[in-house]
């Protein structure tokens, strides 16, 4: 089994490595290998296609946790030039499960800030798995009071299981972490974008979630509590993970119909993971067009919308 | 085992939950604490404080709010404000059925009660969670509730004081119940806008979405002695942790220790040390006797 592609995706899998063994042949049949690996190709895509046009819950909850899904830093460095990264909640840590600082989007200067789950072993255990502890959303909150104070706008990256549930983490408030972004946020003077990029878990997720604009990419998850957590709580086994997610709809196309978040911006072929240069291209365009939009209205103006988007939500017969 | 008891630790949970009483409807009750056998008037004369052990037991929103505002002046908010079925959402039971149980076990539409009133002459908007309605937890129309709570104090002028008793987020509403961590903490904004005081009380328990979002905003934290506090489920933190939770883990005196809450307050002194608080903060004249 190739690990680099999910259970599902297995029979691509086994067509893309034909494809690499032809690829690496070397005789002087050449023309035939091109054709066939052209109509391997074709036919790849295709399946991928067809794959991919009946995801199940289960399966789009796999893509949002895939272990090659871009990162935060990958978006970083494809879409923002001159980024640095400002470490610390200048009272108790760096806050590493975070990535965040000032860059520059087409020229203009932005905050950018996201949950950040590490790649290699050793960053993972850094990054805490993504999983922020206070120090984490406290240094969050202290650059987004930066953006606010120096009228940069504030782009976040989502994807976190959830905050970290841990003995310091309660020792150091992680409640009133959260609580305190989630106020803050409420209120900052500047346009905040927000885009759930992989997995959206809970409090831990919203704390830098909430903006003006918020995206999902089309096999991102966003929910109350993990589909394991809400399994076991509620059906009390952890393998009714997918019914648990069926059931509070986390997946993008539902929560777009649930009028919770303002778009979905589509994968490439296979998912964000199989092109992330094209992932992040999409997401640079929509950046870019929703930065405009938000530039016309004035600090007041952006506030009084975002709070009223906010007091709509879960009002019947209310549009959101 | 519903899931608001899987956040309590084992050795408590053994003895029951104040909605488990030990002798129902009868005349004699049983401390959840110390197991003594008391006189259930004189426990409810006592605001449901065993007198042997001082161990405070839960109190439902309505009870809560019976004692803590003065009798006369009372006004209900958004008592018309129910839960919603948004997602049809269903595991072993029906989320409808669950909201038409707990409406008929407790008497109310959800499980934030919301009135406007005085203590102690003092006025005020007060909000109490329900623990015993679907584990308090944090709705669609709680939050809306919430909202109109402190919209009520921002016409009046007058400042806001909420009772927690939630195991979290209502999952059945998924991410609609999450977003209202967002919602309340927006309002509150507004409320620390216009300079009105917010005080909150953690009572047993005050987990979750609710500790992370309304119950962490307060100008003045204060907490019930020996209140459940925090943002992970303690088992949930065992698992990840794999180690042996420190003795009153998660607990008020923890809290305060720790610095996340400004003191712990008795139950019988809640109403006078509120209000002498909100006097100082709104510049309303000193308490008389």
């Amino acid at each position: 089994m190739n690990l680099d592609y999910l259970d599902f995706e297995q029979p691509i899998a086994e067509l893309e490595e034909k494809i690499g063994e032809l690829q690496n042949i070397t005789d002087d049949s050449g023309l035939d290998i091109v054709e066939e690996v052209a109509r391997l190709r074709k036919k790849s895509d295709e399946l991928t296609k067809k794959i991919f046009s009946s995801l199940s819950v289960a399966q789009t909850l796999q893509l949002s946790r895939h272990p090659l899904r871009p990162h935060a830093s990958d978006y970083i460095r494809h879409i923002f030039t001159d980024f640095d990264e400002l470490l610390g909640d200048r009272h108790h840590g760096a806050g590493y499960a975070i990535i965040g600082g000032t860059a520059r989007f087409n020229g203009m200067p932005i905050m950018v800030i996201g949950h950040e789950k590490g790649r290699q072993t050793a960053e993972k255990l850094k990054r805490n798995f993504g999983m922020p502890q206070p120090e984490g959303y406290r240094r969050a909150l202290r650059l987004m009071h930066m953006a606010e104070k120096f009228n940069l706008p504030v782009i976040t990256f989502i994807d976190t299981m959830g905050a970290y549930p841990g003995i310091g983490a309660e020792e150091r408030n992680q409640s009133e972490a959260i609580a305190r972004n989630l106020f803050e946020l409420a209120s900052l003077e500047v346009p905040v974008i927000c885009v759930v990029t992989g997995e959206g878990g809970s409090g831990g997720a919203l704390a830098i979630g909430v903006g003006d604009r918020i995206f999902m990419l089309e096999y991102s998850t966003f929910s109350v509590i993990s589909p394991e957590g809400c399994a076991s709580i509620l059906w009390k086994e952890t393998s009714k993970a997918a019914d648990a997610a069926e059931a509070m709809g986390v997946t993008a196309s539902r929560v777009y119909k649930a009028g919770l978040v303002d778009g979905i911006l589509s994968e490439p072929l296979g998912g964000a993971h199989r092109n992330p240069t094209a992932m992040a291209q999409t997401l640079k365009e929509k950046l870019s067009e929703v930065l405009d939009e938000l530039r016309q209205f004035s600090p007041d103006e952006l506030l009084n919308n975002r709070y009223q988007r906010l007091m709509q939500i879960g009002v019947k017969g209310s549009p959101d | 085992m519903s899931w608001y008891d899987k956040l309590i630790p084992s050795g408590i949970l053994s003895s029951g939950s104040s909605d488990k009483k030990g002798v129902p409807e009868g005349v004699w009750t049983k401390c959840d604490h110390c197991d003594a056998i008391l006189f259930r008037t004189e426990l409810e004369k006592n605001l449901n404080v065993c007198p042997k052990c001082d161990y405070h037991m839960r109190l439902s929103g309505r009870e809560r709010l019976e004692h803590f505002l003065d009798e006369q002046n009372r006004v209900e908010i958004a008592s018309d404000i129910e839960a919603t079925d948004w997602l049809k959402f269903k595991d072993s039971k029906r989320y409808k059925d669950r909201i038409a149980a707990a409406q008929k076990k407790t008497g109310e539409k959800e499980a934030l009660i919301v009135i406007k009133g005085t203590v102690l002459g003092m006025p005020l908007v007060s909000a109490a969670f329900d623990f015993g309605f679907i584990g308090g937890s944090m709705s669609s129309g709680v939050g809306e509730r919430f909202v109109q709570g402190v919209n009520a104090c921002l016409e009046a002028n007058i400042p806001f004081v909420c009772f927690t008793a939630s195991g979290g987020a209502r999952m059945q509403e998924g991410l609609f119940s999450l977003m209202q961590m967002a919602k309340t903490s927006a309002v509150l904004s507004k409320l620390a806008e216009c300079r009105l005081p917010y005080i909150c009380v953690l009572t047993d328990p005050s987990m979750g979405g609710v500790s992370a979002s309304l119950g962490m905003l307060g100008d003045i934290q204060l907490a019930e002695p020996n209140a459940l506090i925090g943002f992970a489920g303690p088992r949930v933190i065992e698992q990840t942790v794999g180690e042996t939770l420190p003795k009153g883990f998660q607990r008020s005196e923890f809290l305060l220790d720790h610095g996340a809450i400004d003191m712990i307050v008795h139950r019988h002194e809640m109403r006078r040390k509120v209000v002498s608080m909100l006097a100082k903060l709104m510049h309303w004249s000193e308490l008389v006797s």
